[in-house]
């Protein structure tokens, strides 16, 4: 009985109902108003408690869509339409998820080049790292539509831009992370190489280069979940018809609370499920590597 | 060039220049080595032994003098690869495995599979290692990586093998088997070792000759060519002879103000 009590899941499970109820006691607190609203006009006087209740959480549009109303929208726009359709949820998830994936090569490659620049040249370390901070310091709700506005002017629309945008947050991480990992090697490991009269070249690819993989990892994982974030914001200032960032504005612009927490859990989901991903990619990196802490 | 001594070093000098005032490592040093010799440096902490090494591997500079590796300067004994250093700590590459780490220096001058593959047995059957080839150095024991650091160092065939306290982390069974092992090596392989040690017997068992230092600055205080044997079984250690070079190490230590620092 103890063991149960102990035991990981039943700590996730009891966090899970917590915010649960949490959540429910909100929903019904946060559409109490409107609820009251409706009866009145209906003329409606005599209500019981659970009825009330009942009818509070579900409401078309609701201040607080409830739980059930969220993840039953979920099911049927997730497993009941052809993915192919406008309304299905796997459709605009594929548009973001494509975005980010793309931004998210793109900003990691990047990424690693200028971290190899930072750390192989003195001139470089001085002269980008400030900038490379700075741009992180501009609101990417700012800069966003920007970046979009100009490269639809050049003729670039759709994927790309927003990848950009998602590229444009995801490659900071990964230069900070990497501008460590090419410097941990330690300094008896580059005298070693030193009396071996290796190359640059070679110092590179046999000891930085390996040295700093766990960080790389690690960075990957905070990268491909802002690369999410990039990806969604990207999809706001166009009016982007497909994507979940689409389902974000089109939501709010109808007041359809339902659709926008369903795209919210899908964006979490699909957060959760990258940073999971790029997780097993490194267990199984790292094993073969001999490197199993 | 077969005549020339592996090392020699002329009046050599090296101070560090730092935050708080030069610091004088090494002062004066004059040392010729000749081929075959198994040389220990010996002497507090501090007193340039690491510095003496690293000048010799041409990972430091000289500030004033000179110093010869074979009859070259450090730098061009470097380009050739004329030694293999072993490291305080074994600076193994963890994501390598054994026979990837004695590896890694062949790779970097490019040989051919085959030949890698037997030089990996041979460098390892010489520390006694066959049969660790796919383990990785943190599933070693700490003697086991030293000895992995010492087949690594054979890599290049170097005649000259420089050793920097290599089994100072180890405890006394260890050290007293792999102080063995070191002694077969070197008769089979007829290399000159330059080996830092800070302990008395390793030196005087080991070596033919002793350099005594000296610190602050780092000097020779002493030279000790030892008149033991080159056949040396451990109980050699209890015989007067032994006992004598020990106590002239000790004499020279102690000459030079060794143990004033250490006992303060
Ligand atoms: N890179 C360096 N910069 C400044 N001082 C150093 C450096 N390396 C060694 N020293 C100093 O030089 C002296 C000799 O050091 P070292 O050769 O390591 O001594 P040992 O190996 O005999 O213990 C010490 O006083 C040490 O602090
Ligand atoms: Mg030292």
């Amino acid at each position: 009985m103890r063991a149960i009590f102990q035991s990981k899941t039943f700590a996730i499970l009891t966090i899970l109902l917590t915010l649960l109820v949490i959540w429910y006691v909100m929903a019904v607190k946060l559409n109490t108003p409107w609820q009251l609203g409706v009866y009145e006009r209906a003329g409606t006087s005599e209500w019981t408690t659970s009825q009330f209740i009942n009818d509070t959480l579900n409401q078309k549009r609701p201040v607080l869509p409830s739980a059930h109303q969220v993840f039953s929208e979920m099911y049927v726009t997730i497993f009941q339409k052809p993915i192919t359709s406008k309304r299905s949820l796997v459709y605009h998830s594929w548009i973001t998820l494509s975005a980010t994936l793309l931004g998210f090569a793109i900003g990691t490659l990047f990424g690693i080049l200028i971290a190899i620049g930072i750390t192989n040249n003195k001139a470089l370390d001085r002269s980008l790292m400030p900038w490379v901070i700075a741009s992180q310091t501009i609101p990417i709700l700012a800069i966003a539509p920007m970046i979009i506005v100009v490269l639809n002017a050049i003729g670039l629309s759709g994927l790309l831009p927003k990848a950009l945008i998602s590229t444009y947050l995801s490659f900071f991480p990964i230069v900070v992370g990497m501008v460590k990992g090419f410097r941990s090697p330690k300094n008896i490991q580059l005298d070693l190489m030193q009396t071996y009269f290796a190359s640059p070249m070679q110092i590179f690819f046999k000891l930085r280069w390996p040295s700093a993989l766990p960080y790389l990892f690690t960075s990957m994982k905070v990268a491909i979940a802002i690369a999410l974030v990039g990806a969604i914001v990207g999809e706001l200032p166009t009016g982007a018809v497909a994507g979940l960032g689409a389902r974000l504005l089109t939501g709010s612009y109808y007041g359809q609370t339902v659709q926008i927490w369903s795209a919210l859990f899908m964006a979490a989901i699909l957060a959760a499920s990258l940073v999971m991903i790029v997780g097993l990619i490194e267990k199984r990196v790292t094993k073969n590597m001999g490197l199993t802490t | 060039m077969s005549n020339s001594p592996v090392i020699l070093a002329k009046d050599m000098s090296l101070t560090f220049e730092t935050n708080d005032g030069p610091v004088h490592a090494l002062k004066d040093i004059n040392l010729e080595i000749n081929e075959g010799e198994f040389v220990s440096f010996i002497g507090p902490s501090g007193c340039g032994k690491t510095t003496f090494l690293r000048a010799i591997a041409d990972l430091e500079k000289p500030t004033k003098g000179e110093i010869f590796v074979n009859g070259m300067t450090p730098s061009e004994a470097r380009k050739n690869r004329a030694y293999g250093y072993v490291f305080q700590s074994s600076a193994l590459l963890p994501w390598r495995t054994v026979e990837q780490n004695v590896a890694l220096p062949l790779e970097i001058t490019g040989i051919s599979k085959s030949e890698k593959q037997q030089h990996i047995e041979r460098t390892l059957s010489m520390v006694d290692l066959i049969g660790f080839e796919k383990k990785y150095p943190h599933q070693l024991s700490g003697g086991m990586q030293q000895r992995v650091s010492i087949a690594r160092a054979l890599a290049f065939d170097a005649k000259l093998l420089l050793m920097d306290e290599p089994f100072g982390a180890l405890d006394e069974i260890v050290r007293d088997h792999l102080n063995r092992q070191l002694l077969e090596l070197w008769a089979k392989a007829k290399m000159t070792i330059c080996f830092v040690t800070h302990s008395i017997p390793e030196a005087v068992y080991l070596s033919t000759k002793i350099v005594v230092m000296s610190p602050r600055p780092g000097e020779i205080a002493d030279i000790i060519d030892s008149s033991l044997p080159n056949e040396r079984p451990l109980e050699i250690r209890e015989s007067k002879e032994f006992l004598d070079i020990a106590h002239r190490v000790r004499e020279g230590l102690r000459a030079s103000h060794s143990y004033d620092e250490e006992n303060a």
